[in-house]
């Protein structure tokens, strides 16, 4: 048992701390520190910065250009990157579909959409969840009917993150109406620029725009485009959700967040003194801290065993649901800190909104933030559902 | 003992509930909100026209309730729609504070639905401390900056509190007053505020001090613990019919136990709300008022944040949208938690004053 980091591993550190000092933008970091929403140029400045240094595909195998980082590396990045600042890499390409197409692609869909997701050419967004279909992912209706060299394609997506930005969807779609459920989905790829497919955006609580429905209306998708075989999309679907799962603990981003609140709540006057000295609003932010050390170190263990190749399955569910917790708990304390500066909104979703709230405590928009991410505990399969995985899992032996 | 509400407050209660469930739908209130004033003008005027506004007034006053029973009727109903227009700021606590400086003409006005008021008390480093007051006064000119000033921009003057040396007492500022700057900006949960700055601005001594604010204040506080409790009803609701309609895996989610048991403890936090609001009212002028205002505004503050988490969790990603109903409901419960003192605050002020 050690809990520090390797020679090697400190020394990676210190490079990744380097890297972020000398080439993050500092106006990008600002955006994010105030959680401004990114524009499409921001993040494709960034994703171009990280492929330039060979490190922005850092799950994917050398030889598919990626940086090939052990899950000890990896988590050394994350949690460096969210304490400068740094905007996450947009999963839907590089997290998502890049391992898919590495394990079920053809040579020719790897060799054609690899490189394209590492030199952003294409931005990918995911086309999973329908209205109907969002824990009960597989009783998605989305059809696609195969016609000589194409499939036609008709159906709502939703819940599209990004959306508004990509040129491309990697999509479930139903190709057997017959099988049971889980059996007659296939994965597609399709080019948003096709006639028939519309983006609407879906403004959330907070304002922002973020997510979107997709709507397809005979889009016809070149048979080229099936991802592996027909009919056998929900394995690769499932594939896919274990690489989404993996780093939703979000511990980096729990640490920042909280360096936040305590700095919001040095600076707030409560009743003469600063507010980390009002016993209640410090058991609060001390209670969460240690519950978020322990959570590193169960990130941690979790790391060391899929270092040590093991898939994550159940520890995923478990991280996802704690993760989710304590991220959401230290936005109530973000928000509960800044008092009566909790209420201004700042959206540019807004016209007419100030972009700046007027808040003497540099908060930034904590409250919309509260809000924004009570979606921690709902997409990505709800706690509700990870805690079922959990119980199912452990007490009759297989998920 | 008797918990029913006299037949005027269950007339007014079903009045404005109508009024406003035919009026006030979720369509109506989303154009409202991203309406440039951020309230409906005609909304106000009937709500005045309903009485509504008199309400929150006694009979000497000019009106025809003012008791605690009557503001928490008002407010839950105004809660249960989501209501943004400033009820609570411009006529209750605007209102009550030129009432008790006897400004019977003004009051008048107010309850009209003519005339709109602010109230400019909190400042940028006051948090929730009602003694807190930098702005200063002489000879009747104030000089100083007041933070998430409700209602300012619409307000045709706002009351400013400041210090004449060591006394805080309140003023009248017109809102074309000299040296008054109104920097407005949206709210999270609807409606507008604006920081204020006051630099040698005239104003009208209203003869007030900090004591008549804090009554004033507390009557305020209940009326934002009514809101919340309406709101939480709402919201409660909406799960409910949501979790009986919505299915996934073949069955309505409320069929699940671990969805029906969270629904099931909502509904009794629920009634904890309601003994709360009950308790603020009916305390509202007894010797331990706050003792008990802190109570009950504490314990909304935390039922509040569950009601809101919860409903929105058990929704799923419908309730993240801002169409959707419960998005707006719930912005307005968590921020009721971010005025008149949070969860914290009054968990402190009850500990504080059990000892005393």
């Amino acid at each position: 048992m050690d809990l520090s980091y390797s020679p090697d591993e400190q020394a990676f550190q210190a490079e990744v701390r380097q890297f972020l000092a000398d080439e993050l933008p500092a106006e990008i970091a600002e955006k994010v520190r105030l959680d401004t929403d990114l524009t499409k140029d921001d993040m494709d400045r960034w994703h171009t910065i990280l492929n330039n240094r060979g490190w922005l595909a850092q799950n994917w195998p050398k030889a598919f250009d990626g940086a090939e980082w052990s899950a000890v590396q990896r988590h050394i990045y994350d949690t460096e990157a969210a304490d400068a600042n740094a905007p996450r890499i947009v999963p839907f390409g590089l997290s998502m579909l890049g391992p898919v197409l590495q394990k079920f692609g053809s040579k020719e869909q790897q060799d054609h959409w690899l490189p394209r997701i590492l030199d952003g050419r294409d931005w990918w967004c995911q086309g999973y969840s329908e209205p109907g279909a969002g824990s009960d992912l597989a009783s998605l209706k989305t059809k696609a009917v195969r016609d000589g060299d194409h499939y036609i394609v008709n159906g709502q997506k939703t819940w599209t993150t990004l959306g508004q930005f990509a040129n491309m969807i990697f999509c479930l779609v139903r190709t057997d109406p017959d099988a049971k459920q889980q059996e007659g989905i296939s994965f597609l790829l399709i080019d948003m620029d096709t006639p028939g497919v519309e983006v609407r955006p879906i403004i959330l609580l907070d304002g922002t725009h973020e997510v979107n429905e997709v709507w397809f209306t005979d889009v016809k998708v070149p048979v080229e485009n099936l991802v592996g075989e027909e009919n056998k999309g929900w394995t690769y679907a499932k594939y896919l959700l274990t690489h989404e799962r993996t780093g939703l603990g979000g511990v980096g981003f729990s640490q920042a967040a909280l360096k936040t609140v305590k700095r919001i709540a040095k600076a707030a006057n409560h009743n003469g003194k600063p507010l980390i000295e009002s016993p209640h609003f410090a058991a609060r932010v001390a209670q969460v801290e240690i519950d978020l050390r322990a959570m590193a170190t169960t990130n941690l263990r979790i790391i060391s065993q899929a270092a040590a190749g093991e898939a994550p399955g159940l520890e995923a569910s478990m991280l996802k649901v704690k993760g989710s917790i304590i991220r959401q708990e230290i936005n109530d304390l973000a928000r509960r800190a800044v008092g009566p500066y909790a209420m201004p909104f700042a959206s540019e979703a807004v016209e007419g909104a100030n972009d700046r709230i007027p808040d003497p405590l540099d908060a930034g928009p904590v409250a919309g933030q509260y809000f924004n991410n009570r979606k921690l505990s709902i997409f990505g399969g709800s706690n509700e559902i990870q805690r079922g995985i959990i119980a199912k899992v452990t007490m009759s032996g297989g998920a | 003992m008797d918990f029913n509400l006299t037949e005027e407050r269950q007339m007014l209660q079903d009045t404005l509930r109508r009024y406003l469930r035919e009026q006030y739908g979720t369509e109506r209130r989303n154009k409202i909100l991203e309406s440039e004033t951020g309230f409906s003008p005609e909304i106000w005027t009937e709500l005045a026209e309903l009485g509504v506004l008199g309400a929150l007034f006694t009979e000497d006053q000019g009106g025809f309730g003012g008791a605690g029973f009557d503001i928490t009727v008002v407010f839950e109903e105004l809660g249960r729609a989501g209501v943004v227009e400033p009820v609570l700021d411009s006529a209750l606590l605007g209102g009550r504070l030129l009432a008790a400086a006897g400004k019977s003409d003004l009051v008048e006005q107010v309850i009209g639905g003519a005339l709109h008021l602010a109230v400019a008390h909190g400042e940028p480093d006051s948090r929730y401390d009602l003694d807190h007051v930098n702005t200063t006064a002489s000879d009747n000119t104030l000089t100083g900056r007041k933070a998430v000033v409700m209602n300012a921009e619409a307000a045709d003057h706002l009351i400013v509190s400041a210090k004449d040396g060591d006394t805080i007492t309140l003023y009248l500022v017109d809102k074309g007053a000299t040296g008054l700057d109104i920097q407005g900006y949206p709210l999270l949960a609807g409606g507008r505020a604006a920081e204020v700055t006051l630099d040698n601005t005239p104003g009208d001594p209203l003869g007030l001090t900090l004591a008549d604010f804090e009554a004033a204040n507390r009557l305020a506080l209940i009326a934002q613990c009514a809101e919340a409790l309406g709101a939480m009803e709402t919201a409660t609701a909406l799960t409910k019919d949501y979790l009986m309609t919505r299915k996934q895996f073949g069955r309505p989610i409320g069929t699940f136990q671990a969805l029906a048991h969270r629904m099931s403890d909502l509904l009794i936090e629920l009634e904890q709300a309601r003994s709360a609001v009950i308790n603020a009212a009916g305390y509202a002028t007894d010797q331990d008022a706050d003792l008990h205002l802190s109570a009950s505004k504490n314990l909304i503050g935390r039922i509040g944040r569950l009601v809101a988490e919860e409903a929105i969790q058990m929704h799923g990603g419908i309730a993240m949208t801002r169409e959707y109903e419960l998005a707006h409901i719930a912005k307005r419960i968590v921020m009721a938690d971010h005025r008149f003192g949070d969860t914290d605050y009054h968990l402190e002020r009850f500990i504080a004053l059990s000892a005393a």
